[in-house]
């Protein structure tokens, strides 16, 4: 029996690999229903009136791209779609490849104009310190864009001093800048903040949704698969749920089978 | 010359963690301006210490060429990598670096395609040995170690659709987990963590935690 | 003969990659450009660090060192682009030597500058000290900033809702119960971490109801992890099936 429990870990690894490869190419349908803190975001975003400011932070790097990346796409797609100013910032030196892949192509769909529909403003070092200098005023923070434009030209910062005039702002994390948003910008700065993050972080984040600290969240990639569904945007998240579904069902009867042959060779 | 080693840095810390923590309690444009000014200096700060990362990596890659330590053919590769992606990146389409970035260059497209899908791909080879690790190791050895294994089955099903099929009150097992003890113990180890960070901010201001100024005199 | 056999495998499977590659760019699957060369070696750095799953193997070392190398480029290139350039050369450097210069040198950036090149200087022998100045200011800042911050941020406002009335108008029973509880947990796992006070008495039993929370949490903790780390293998092989070889839209 205990040779059941060290059979070739390289076994396992096939047995996952077909199981995605098999529940990707095979088509059917999961009902994905949005969470409570998916709506919370979404209803906001539809709360919106048309022109509202909204800032997204990209603070990711391609190593969570594949669960971030769907959040950032179905976000943009509906924020331009309710014709709302998008502005696109990184904590991360990794991230503007991806973050500036992801805007452009999604404004490009609704004839979205760098400038004076969204922005995006690069990345810049300093984690809290950046927040404040952004709280405090975003021209100083950010004095050129991207693609080197002065700031104080661009007609889509119009209205718009520092974090105080965002109507809302979107943290994609993954590592710990939902917390440093919370302490350091919102805490003073007073903007609505809604975030996703990567699902092995999504645990920590309750606390700050009952406190109303974050007024949504969406975890992983099942939270981008929630976004895509609600937008209409059906894209690779909800392609993932597959996979996603059947692989946890696997891993599940790994932990029990495990443990029966555990118990069994125990007595 | 301790007195510039050591008794300035101390000062240096006292004064920015007094002022700064005061400054929070004073919403005038004086102390606004401040923490504009200060804040940005920070963060330009900040900025260098890119470059210490930087000189540290290529610094070890370096030394294990110079030593010809086992498998140093690899750390070349490393400096391979840099080079064609800082030349790219200078080279900035033949506009030069003093100029604004140019899109669409060589340095954008050694980003999108030996950047991106290796880093996500050595970050994804994680799922096969958690796999392996809930096979081989995750045992209900001790009463805690259940209540942990079984937590994580119900939130492995109720955060997939899968969940849904199976019973409806899996989901709802799932966010209750989440929303009540999940939440109860993350809030206990925020608070905890915070009143750490607070208690050892004191004392780096009050000059107790002087492990920042490193070794020597 | 081991040795061998690696060899045939390495040969074989970058051959099979070759002729992968030749039929989809002749097909018209892959187009014959920059791009389509970029997906080639997108996925061949996919596939040789995936072949880590099979045994470690040059192939892996490569792509791993080269991903590194890479990285390291990228993020010294955009830090120029988009931190030392708009900060400091721009409004600092040129205007200073450049008489065609519209905005007069913004002198005070010369001090973060200043503070800057003081924390390089961590490698010289004989300056390491000057560095210590700029970790005082930063830490010291940091310090200073967070403070107030973490009291307002996280303290207060975490501690309100575990506050909160159990009856207040409204709730349900079980809404009622999970207010209780949650006040139960937080103050249980406080009182666990604890390690001045020894775990004995009620403090004892208390710090254990701490652990069967923390447990709860960590289980969930897993679940997370698991569907995160999926989530990213997920996307690879979407990558490759979709990207590379076009079997999924």
């Amino acid at each position: 029996m205990e040779r059941l429990l060290r059979i070739d870990r390289r076994i396992i690894f096939a047995i996952i690999t077909i199981a995605v490869i098999v529940s990707l190419v095979l088509r059917f349908e999961l009902p994905i229903p949005a969470s409570e803190p998916v709506l919370g975001i979404y209803k906001k975003i539809e709360s919106l009136p048309k022109g509202s400011h909204v800032m997204i932070a990209f603070d990711y790097d391609p190593a969570s791209k594949e669960e971030l990346q769907p959040m950032a796409v179905a976000f943009l797609h509906h924020c331009f779609r309710r014709d709302l100013k998008v502005i696109g910032m990184t904590h991360y030196p990794g991230a503007p490849g991806l973050a500036e892949q992801a805007m452009t192509s999604v404004a490009n769909q609704y004839q979205k104009k760098h400038g004076e529909d969204y922005a995006f403003l690069g990345y810049k070092p300093g984690s809290a310190s950046l927040i404040i200098n952004m709280g405090e005023n975003l021209y100083s923070a950010f004095p050129k864009d991207f693609y080197g434009n002065d700031t104080t030209t661009l007609p889509v910062l119009q209205g718009i001093d520092s974090l105080r005039e965002i109507d809302f702002l979107f943290d994609l994390a993954a590592g710990t800048t939902i917390e440093t948003w919370i302490a350091f910008g919102k805490e003073k700065y007073r903007f609505e903040l809604g975030a996703g993050c990567t699902a092995v972080m999504g645990p920590d984040m309750y606390p700050f949704l009952q406190s109303k600290q974050l007024i949504g969240l969406l975890g992983g990639l099942k939270g981008a698969a929630e976004y895509e569904a609600l937008v209409g945007k059906k894209g690779s998240a909800v392609i993932g749920m597959r996979p996603q579904s059947v692989v946890h069902v696997i891993i599940i009867i790994f932990v029990i089978f495990g443990n029966i042959i555990y118990f069994i060779s125990k007595r | 010359m301790n007195f510039l080693k050591r008794t300035i840095p101390l000062i240096i810390a006292f004064v920015m963690g007094i002022l700064m923590a005061m400054q929070y309690y004073v919403p005038h444009k004086l102390s606004q301006d401040l923490l504009e000014v200060v804040s940005k200096w920070d963060r330009i700060i900040a900025g260098f210490a890119v470059f210490i990362g930087a000189y540290s990596l290529l610094h070890l890659h370096w030394t294990r060429i110079k030593r010809k330590v086992e498998g140093w053919g690899y750390s070349v590769f490393v400096y391979f990598g840099a080079i064609i992606t800082l030349f790219f990146g200078f080279l900035n389409g033949g506009k030069f670096f003093w100029n604004d970035k140019q899109e669409g260059t060589m340095f954008d497209w050694l980003y999108y395609y030996i950047q991106v899908p290796a880093g996500a791909t050595i970050f994804s080879i994680l799922a096969f040995f958690i796999a392996s690790a809930a096979y081989r190791t995750f045992r209900a050895r001790t009463n805690e170690s259940t209540v942990l294994l079984i937590a994580a089955v119900i939130v492995m099903l109720g955060r997939v659709p899968i969940g849904n099929y199976i019973s409806q009150y899996i989901p709802a097992v799932a966010d209750w987990i989440m929303a009540v003890p999940n939440l109860a113990a993350k809030r206990g180890i925020l608070l905890g963590v915070s009143l750490g960070a607070i208690a050892t901010s004191l004392k780096i201001i009050f000059g107790i935690e002087r492990s920042y100024l490193g070794g020597g005199d | 003969m081991r040795k061998d056999s690696n060899f045939f495998i390495l040969v074989g499977t970058i051959g099979l990659f070759v002729c992968i590659n030749i039929f989809l760019m002749a097909s018209g699957k892959l187009p014959f450009s920059f791009d389509g060369f970029g997906v080639i070696l997108g996925v061949g750095l996919t596939l040789a660090i995936y072949s880590f799953l099979y045994k470690d193997n040059p192939a892996f070392k490569i792509a791993e060192n080269l991903y590194v190398g890479v990285s390291l480029g990228y993020t010294i290139i955009i830090t120029w682009f988009n931190f030392l350039k708009p900060d400091l050369y721009d409004p600092l450097i040129v205007p200073m030597f450049s008489k065609a210069a519209t905005k007069a040198p913004q002198y005070a950036l010369i001090i973060p500058s200043m503070l800057g090149i003081f924390m390089l200087l961590r490698f010289s022998r004989k300056l390491s000290w000057l560095s210590r100045w700029t970790f005082a200011f930063v830490v010291g800042l940091g310090a200073g900033v967070s403070i107030p911050r973490v009291i307002s941020a996280f303290i207060l406002e975490q501690t309100k809702p575990s506050l909160h009335p159990v009856f207040s108008g409204g709730e349900t029973i079980f809404s009622s119960i999970n207010t209780v509880l949650i006040l139960l947990g937080v103050i249980s796992v406080l009182i666990y971490f604890i390690f001045s006070v020894e775990h004995k008495g009620t403090i004892g039993t208390v710090s254990k109801i701490g652990i069967w929370f923390l447990m709860i949490s960590f289980g969930a903790s897993f679940g997370y992890t698991v569907m995160g780390r999926l989530s990213l293998l997920i996307g690879r092989i979407q990558f490759l099936l979709r990207d590379w070889l076009g079997i999924l839209q």
